[in-house]
């Protein structure tokens, strides 16, 4: 076990690409690190470095406060688990799990003993001597989990392992990726697409794009607090509302309003690089059906109508989807945002998501009283992406005083 | 539909009986040829009325026809096992690795493929014979080598890039040297590829007859294909097609063999499991 130290670790390469911007990044002992972000955001390489399998073209990686830029994958001691699996086909699933620790030389009786223990914990026990071929997804899943910890390595490093099983055993799969790791106490470095995958299994997550870390919290922090549009938007399921907004005076002139400006944000606007034009966040759950809504929360909030296009009934609670008309918020972000395979969770551009209680009596085709909490809605800069409405890290929404 | 299924079924059963035949008909005649008695050599009959087995006593008798037995097992052996061998290395290279002149050297091992090789052997038998190396098996081997190893590259290569590379990528991880993770994870499953590789380099070799004939002069090294057309009859007038029929034969019972040897090594997607497909 032992801490892994990214200190401006750059990958480029020999065209010039660099895949890797210079990032740091300190995971510390028995943390269970999630690298989320977009394909191309440089998380697979950042892991592959850390393996070894890819060189540091510049900066130190640090694990357990040893230098091992220069040293060989099998130097590090640390396994990994693939996306494709990649079990041997050639071997059974005890030789399998064995190889790892054949290589480490140990006596016959040690290695049936650990593979043993792994098979029992991964409940492979009545499947070591099946070929891989002759495995089902989530068994041969298992099978790669086992062979990274049966030679209880320094940390585990894993790479979209779960991105090949079916939805419903992966959720099986990451309630007992968790489990183990709690379970083990090892470091771990978690690669995923999936925001929901980064939300639910990690100690910390780190959003990726395009070779930056965005930002770096836990899952909540995160959520409540995204420092830009890029994380706003890639954090949540269904993802957050994006409106365009104008700053008029003590207003923010909205597509479903005017939006009163607390004083905080209103001085800070004011300064003369401040933007004209932003772009306001608000996620689908800061919604509520009107009628619902006592007096005392509907002063901190505002409240719009609007025409229902959608309802969707989950039965704890109800997405009403709203049209929206006029001009669409604009952004590269919200670009790269969309671009993305995984944006199909953003909603499109002129309609509005909001999660309702189930006993809102919202319907189709009618036109609904929405109120919102103004608490909880963020401002971005356009321009570069940026909340202005974090003070000290946290959220601050746009009526603060 | 069955209608359809079975009209189709019988015309291509049809088409493949063709095929066979066509295939196995020169074979079987030669067999056929190769028992008869020399009187009845030319008496038309596809099944021998006078069967004799004089023919192959006669070229095991003959010094000249076991001595280039074993000059065409050795040297097709040598030139394979050195071939397969280059050629898995230089395959796996080619595959895995990004280095400079990849290009030029994949090029190049095309080129030497579709080069004519009747245009080499003047310079050749000149080299040859300039070196000492004529009429030796070292003087058969080389270029043998030189002409399998393109073949061995191509379809090595094509083995190796069905490989999937996690595999390697796993094997390091689970504490393998480079070296010990293609032994013990790439070769195994490579070695269909290997296998089939073997085959089409060794009966290359076999079957080779313009170099055999042309850097070799004596029995020191001349193989069964040059051989043969050495031989001649009892006498100086009779007609040896009985001998060559039965030489025929026989060298080609070596090929049936390898072929059949190595066939149990080739199972088909032997790699299956590996990864999600």
């Amino acid at each position: 076990m032992a801490d892994i130290v990214l200190d401006k670790v750059t990958k480029s390469y020999p065209d010039g690409t660099v895949a890797v911007h210079g990032i740091d990044l300190e995971i510390a002992d028995g943390e269970f690190i999630i690298l989320v972000g977009p394909s191309g955001c440089g998380k697979s390489t950042t892991l592959n470095m850390i393996a070894g399998l890819e060189d540091i073209t510049s900066g130190e990686l640090r694990i357990g406060g040893q230098r091992v830029n220069d040293k060989a994958p099998k130097d590090r001691d640390i396994a990994m688990v693939f996306q494709s699996y990649a079990l041997y086909p050639n071997m059974s699933v005890r030789e399998n799990m064995a190889f790892p620790l054949k290589l480490a030389k140990l006596d016959k009786e040690t290695i049936n003993k650990k593979v043993e223990d792994a098979a029992r914990v991964l409940e492979l026990t009545d499947y070591l001597d099946r070929k891989p071929a002759n495995l089902s997804g989530g068994q041969r899943q298992r099978v790669a989990m086992g062979r990274a910890i049966v030679r209880s390595p320094k940390a585990f490093l894993m790479d979209e392992p779960l991105s090949n099983l079916d939805a419903k055993l992966r959720v099986q799969m990451r309630t007992q990726v968790s489990r183990l790791q709690k379970q083990l106490g090892t470091t771990t470095v978690y690669v995923t697409h999936d925001q929901t995958e980064a939300m639910t299994l990690g100690d910390r997550v780190v959003v990726m794009r395009g070779g930056y870390i965005q930002q770096v919290g836990d899952p909540q922090t995160l959520y409540d607090n995204p420092v830009n549009l890029f994380v706003a938007g890639f954090i949540g399921s269904p993802s957050m509302n994006f409106l365009p907004a104008a700053v008029e005076e003590s207003v923010l002139r909205t597509p479903l309003g005017d939006l009163p400006l607390g004083d905080r944000m209103r001085r800070e606007l004011s300064t003369a690089d401040a933007p004209r034009q932003l772009i306001v966040g608000i996620r689908p759950e800061h919604f509520e059906d009107a009628a619902l809504i006592d007096d005392v929360q509907r002063a901190k909030g505002f409240e719009f109508t609007a025409p229902v296009d959608l309802v969707e009934s989950m039965g704890s609670d109800k997405y009403v989807y709203f049209t929206v008309e006029g001009e669409h918020a604009a952004s590269a972000d919200l670009e790269d945002l969309a671009a993305d395979a995984g944006g199909a969770d953003l909603p499109p551009q002129d309609s509005l998501v909001t999660r309702l209680s189930a006993e809102s009596r919202v319907r189709d085709g009618a036109d609904a009283k929405v109120w919102m909490n103004l608490d909880k809605i963020h401002l971005f800069d356009p321009r570069d992406g940026k909340n202005i409405t974090l003070h000290e890290g946290r959220a601050a929404g746009v009526s603060a005083s | 539909m069955a209608t359809v299924n079975t009209s189709a079924k019988v015309k291509w059963g049809l088409l493949d009986a063709v095929v066979v035949v066509f295939a196995l008909i020169p074979v079987l005649w030669i067999a056929s040829l190769s028992f008869k008695t020399t009187p009845t050599l030319t008496d038309g009959n596809f099944i021998p009325r006078d069967w004799t087995l004089d023919n192959y006593k006669l070229i095991f008798q003959t010094d000249q026809f076991v001595r280039a037995l074993i000059n065409s097992i050795g040297i097709a052996l040598i030139a394979t096992t050195v071939a397969v061998v280059l050629g898995t290395m230089a395959a796996y290279a080619i595959s895995r690795l990004d280095f400079p002149g990849k290009g030029l050297l994949v090029g190049v091992s095309l080129l030497i493929a579709m080069f004519p090789q009747v245009s080499l052997v003047t310079p050749l038998f000149n080299i040859e014979r300039n070196t000492g190396l004529f009429d030796t098996w070292a003087g058969l081997i080389l270029p043998y080598i030189t002409f399998a190893l393109p073949l061995a590259i191509y379809t090595l290569s094509a083995f190796f890039k069905q490989i999937p590379w996690d595999l390697e990528k796993a094997a390091k991880m689970d504490g393998a040297t480079q070296g010990e993770a293609f032994r013990k994870v790439i070769a195994p499953l490579a070695a269909p590829g290997v296998f089939t590789t073997a085959i089409l380099v060794f009966i290359f070799c076999w079957n080779d007859f313009l170099f055999a004939i042309s850097l070799t002069s004596t029995e020191r090294s001349r193989t069964v294909p040059a051989a043969l057309s050495f031989f001649t009859g009892a006498s100086q007038f009779e007609d040896p097609t009985g001998a060559i029929s039965a030489a025929a034969v026989v060298i080609t019972i070596p090929i049936i063999l390898f072929v059949l040897f190595f066939q149990r090594r080739i199972v088909a997607g032997l790699t299956s499991g590996a990864v999600k497909g």
